[in-house]
């Protein structure tokens, strides 16, 4: 049955807790007021990477003033957990795995005697050699997990016929999360060793599995509300487990409500990050600059324990054509174990490290070629009738990608500002520029089948209000705006009629985490079958109520319409009722005013040992143009110009996600550009505070900043629009490859290297090298070496570049413009 | 937390920054409260003495009287000489309006208005503020009679997750008050020492900028 309702004219409505958060009134967490009998938790981490416990003495934290308890994991009734293979360990037991691990928990009457308790706790550990990078797991041969591969085509019989080939080894790294509210929870005992948890997580139903196994209770004793986060992007999605079963558990051991805050130095140390990757590559085109093969061999550094890195390497593996054909493809994912925090989920999962690895090596083409980067992306596009079925065998359907590139390149004055550039590197002594533009094409699904589902419940009081709640967690990106948007526009009344819920266990059952940037694609579907199905049962009593024997009027409740706060029948408008009265009637009439509806993503699967299906139900598209500039004798680097143009469907609400667009590229920007993870030899977080770690201000956004969308109508998502939470973050490498491109003009005839994140300082050193190399070269001194500049004796050892090594592979592949038809770059040195 | 009490899990002693300023705090009467036996009433736990009268929840050892205005509201109590204002919001007054970040003075969630300028709350003892007038988000205005700057940050769009708003705010309304950058880039650096990782900062710009010429309208 068909139910009319009509969509309203501005759907730019503010953010649901909008004037919570100008005023000061939304609460998160540690805003809750303490309950009279709270205790506060502590953690007492691993302060070593690797280790073996020798003994842990408690006994000057009791001696504390308002000491309540101490707890290891004897504490608990399992201690072992993880979503997709059960091999972490919560709380040490005899050995400790990363910084951070928990070996201790301590509760204390106020949060100062916690601290204080923690301090007195000593832990005497014998400290082993730990596992600090991927060529050391490597060596050690140690892994999560098994490879993961996909494969098409014969990849050694295209490198055999070749134009030319391209090798190399990219190192990516992390990032922090820095959600701005570190992790927190409170947790409250009920009757029956039941129990309620306040998290701050973007996965409820997660943290109800975990803590009901490792506690010993059925998930029915455990419920898990989550009103929203100040910020998660991933880093919410499985380590928020970690501190609420922890306080889960005091609360049941003390009998008191517990709570746990994370202060932010904790968190940026022992929570897991962006898994860096190290990727070696061997690619093959021809003089055109279109990819005939493409051989790449993935590492992640999945940390101590694989969380959801099998996930995050399947993604990024399904991603490395990013939105380019590959005719012939091998790429092979592993994850090393090392002794880091467990890597874990960071907006865009995985996809961004696939993305660059390819993006990166279109710039090197260009280089390699001496062609403009934008005309090797332009060639090797995923087209629309041809050359459009992924490495994975996925069709690229509703494909937008020409449509995209072709109307930036015009937009932005591509080639004028590139003409302008050339001379703009020839004139000037102080600064060099450089622009690139780089596209995202997406995959939006869960690349685990099960967890493209959703459930939502829609109730209807009498006054003619709703209540919506659904599985869908609150960051910040506005999933409970589109979701109240959809709701009210099914029904035809002001939005403000209709309040999201804080998400609970109680309400949604077994839900997915809110991720994948799906929240709004599944939960609001589900909100919005639900909500069909009461229009329909409220639709047949107002039939019947507007049928007359006067007018002739039949029942027919498919002629019934729900607009502006109105039912009335489509034959007689003028004869209406108020939403309010139609829901008064229904209840009379006992009718049922609450509903669940359910939603499954349809035609979408996968097989891994085959490496082949169509994981995704759509892809979002987009592209960006950046252009920077470098001050030669700093390094420093600004960014002046960025376009980004992207296809997401049609918006529920625009505003939310131009929000989402520009807040996700400023952050894919800062992983790349700003943001430096520094550890010490022994894998300590040397950059744990924003003193250190530098995510971007205000003061970095690009000085000129444009940012639109093109019209499409997605037919097989819900209202016709596509996830934005994540794809735009990869359009951040636009800035890199910016960087690179500048680095071009100065690098003579080798393919310019440059490590993530180009900060400052790596700009300067190759801005240096190249200088020197030019130098040398002028000297025809054959004796300079690349890591020369990368000083090994360094005290600090650079996550991110502790594979100098790999630059020196790269450096072998110098040759730029030096073809070779016998299917090899050339190997010799330039230099 | 104080840089230096990470890394004393080890060997769980040594004298930190706050136990030395409790130690100031008491002038040498007793101890630092950590090591004073008996039932501690460290920071947190100094409640307000003041108009609402909660004089049942005892100050602690050491503590000081401290008398300042809060949003206009005289508020007197006693407190841990340790606790810094952000803390004394949070958790002795209950104005939870104010965030906690970093905790460093890096982010800026905390800033809040001391006789009118914009401070880290988190790098300001709450002593030093004695007789002061502070103003913290909530004294700006309320849901039924927003600030023009909250308005505009609606209207805008200027923030996500809305944990560094507050800071944003109290911190734009203190620059229109030192006289707002004519540039886009002075506005920018102005406001540098407010990051928000949602990366709203366009809107957050376009807040103020509308804020500006509201307020020019009205004057």
């Amino acid at each position: 049955m068909q139910i009319g309702h009509k969509t309203p004219k501005n759907p730019n409505i503010p953010h649901d807790s909008a004037i919570g958060h100008v005023s000061g009134t939304s609460v998160y967490i540690d805003d809750m007021p303490p309950a009279h009998n709270e205790v506060f938790v502590e953690i007492v981490p691993s302060p070593v990477a690797f280790g073996r416990i020798r003994s842990i003495d408690t006994s000057k934290a009791l001696a504390v003033p308002g000491f309540v308890g101490a707890y290891t994991y004897r504490d608990l009734h399992h201690n072992k957990f993880g979503p997709i293979t059960q091999d972490e360990i919560l709380m040490a037991e005899d050995t400790v795995y990363f910084i951070g691990q928990a070996v201790v928990v301590v509760a204390a009457e106020s949060r100062s005697a916690a601290l204080a308790a923690r301090r007195a706790v000593v832990l005497d550990i014998e400290e082993l050699d730990p596992c600090l990078t991927v060529a050391e797991a490597i060596r050690r041969d140690q892994y999560l997990d098994r490879t993961y591969a996909i494969k098409r085509g014969d990849v050694e019989a295209a490198f055999a016929e070749a134009d030319h080939i391209i090798e190399g080894h990219f190192s990516i790294a992390g990032a922090d999360h820095f959600y701005l509210e570190s992790q927190a929870c409170i947790v409250y005992p009920q009757e029956y060793d039941q129990i309620v948890i306040h998290s701050s997580t973007q996965n409820p139903s997660e943290i109800q599995h975990v803590a009901a196994h490792l506690l010993g209770l059925n998930l029915n004793q455990v419920v898990v509300i989550t009103k929203r986060m100040g910020g998660g992007f991933g880093g919410k999605e499985c380590q928020s487990t970690h501190p609420a079963v922890m306080a889960a558990m005091v609360a049941l051991k003390t009998r008191r409500p517990a709570r746990l805050i994370y202060n932010k130095d904790d968190d940026m140390q022992w929570t897991g990050k962006r898994h860096p990757f190290e990727n070696d590559y061997k690619v093959s085109f021809t003089d055109a600059g279109v990819i005939t093969a493409l051989q790449a061999r993935l590492y992640a550094d999945g940390g101590a324990y694989n969380d959801l890195s099998t996930a995050v390497v399947g993604r990024a593996l399904t991603h490395i054509d990013n939105a380019y054909f590959l005719p012939n493809a091998d790429v092979v994912g592993k994850i090393a174990r090392t002794n880091f925090p467990p890597n874990t989920a960071f907006r865009g999962f995985g996809g961004p490290q696939g993305i660059i690895t390819i993006e990166n090596i279109c710039e090197e083409i260009a280089a390699y070629l001496g062609m403009d980067a934008y005309d090797v992306r332009r060639a090797n596009l995923y087209g629309v009738d041809e050359r459009n079925t992924t490495h994975y065998g996925q069709l690229v359907a509703n494909n937008t990608l020409p449509e995209l590139f072709d109307t930036l390149l015009e937009s932005s004055q591509y080639r004028e500002r590139r003409a302008t550039i050339d001379g703009f590197n020839q004139s000037s002594l102080t600064h060099l520029r450089g622009m690139a533009m780089t596209a995202v094409k997406f995959g939006i699904s869960f690349t685990n089948k099960a967890l493209n589902q959703a459930n939502a419940l829609v109730n209807i009081y009498l006054d003619g209000t709703i209540q919506v709640s659904t599985g869908a967690t609150e960051m910040g990106q506005g999933v409970n705006t589109n979701i109240k948007m959809l709701v009210a526009e099914e029904f035809g009344i002001d939005y403000d009629k209709v309040i999201v819920m804080a998400t609970s266990t109680e309400k949604n059952n077994n839900t997915s985490a809110t991720a994948a940037s799906a929240a709004t694609d599944l939960n609001g579907s589900a909100a919005v079958n639900a909500s069909r199905k009461l229009k329909e049962r409220i639709a047949e009593v107002v039939a019947q109520h507007f049928a007359s024997t006067e007018t002739g009027m039949g029942a027919y409740p498919d002629r019934i319409v729900f607009a502006d706060g109105y039912i009335y029948d489509s034959r007689k408008p003028s004869r209406r009722i108020t939403f309010a009265e139609a829901v008064n009637l229904s209840y009379r009439e006992r009718v049922s005013l609450g509903e669940r509806g359910h939603y499954a993503t349809s035609g979408i699967g996968f097989d891994w040992s085959l490496g082949q299906g169509a994981p995704f139900l759509y892809y979002t598209n987009g592209c960006a143009v950046s252009e920077v500039e470098i001050d030669r004798f700093t390094g420093d680097m600004r960014v002046l110009r960025t376009d980004i143009l992207m296809d997401i469907g049609q918006s529920i609400n625009p505003g939310l996600n131009r929000g989402q667009i520009v807040g996700a590229f400023v952050q894919g920007m800062g992983w790349l550009t700003t943001e430096d993870l520094r550890y010490t030899r022994n894998g300590a977080l040397l950059t744990h505070s924003p003193t250190t770690y530098k995510i971007p201000n205000i003061y970095d956004l690009p000085a000129t900043f444009i940012c639109n969308t093109i019209q499409n109508d997605n037919k097989v998502n819900v209202r016709g629009t596509k996830a934005v939470g994540e794809p735009p973050l990869v359009l951040g490498i636009s800035v890199w490859a910016a960087v690179k491109n500048a680095l071009s003009y100065v690098s003579g005839e080798s393919i310019p290297t440059l490590n993530t994140p180009a900060c400052n300082e790596e700009i300067l050193s190759r801005l240096t090298y190249y200088k020197r190399l030019l130098e040398r070269q002028d000297n025809n001194n054959h004796a300079f070496n690349e890591g020369f500049y990368h000083d090994e004796a360094s005290v600090l050892l650079p996550r991110a570049r502790s594979h100098a090594a790999g630059r020196a592979v790269r450096s072998n592949l110098s040759g730029k413009r030096a073809r070779s038809k016998s299917g090899k770059a050339d190997k010799g040195v330039t230099a | 937390m104080d840089a230096d009490d990470k890394k004393v899990t080890k060997s769980g002693s040594g004298i930190t920054r706050r136990s030395f300023l409790a130690h100031l705090g008491v002038a040498g009467v007793a101890a630092a409260s950590l090591t004073t036996p008996g039932r501690a009433q460290p920071a947190a736990e100094a409640k307000a003495d003041d108009q609402s009268g909660d004089s049942m929840v005892k100050a602690p050892p050491g503590a000081v009287p401290l008398t300042f205005i809060v949003n206009k509201k005289q508020r007197s109590l006693k407190i841990d000489p340790r606790t810094t204002l952000l803390d004394c919001l949070r958790e002795n007054l209950d104005m939870t309006g104010t965030k906690k970040g970093c905790d460093h003075g890096q982010c800026g969630a905390c800033t809040v208005h001391v006789n009118g300028r914009r401070v880290n709350s988190c790098l300001t003892l709450a002593i030093m503020c004695q007789g002061d007038e502070i103003t913290t988000i909530e004294g700006l205005g309320t849901p039924e009679h927003l600030h023009p700057m909250q308005q505009a940050f609606i209207t805008c769009d200027a923030y996500q997750c809305g944990y560094c708003t507050s800071g944003q705010i109290m911190s734009a309304t203190a620059l229109m008050e030192e006289g707002l950058p004519p540039s886009d880039q002075g506005i920018k650096e102005a406001m540098s020492g407010n990051i928000c990782r949602c990366g709203a900062y366009p809107n957050i710009l376009s807040a103020i900028k509308m804020c500006k010429q509201s307020t020019k309208v009205k004057s």
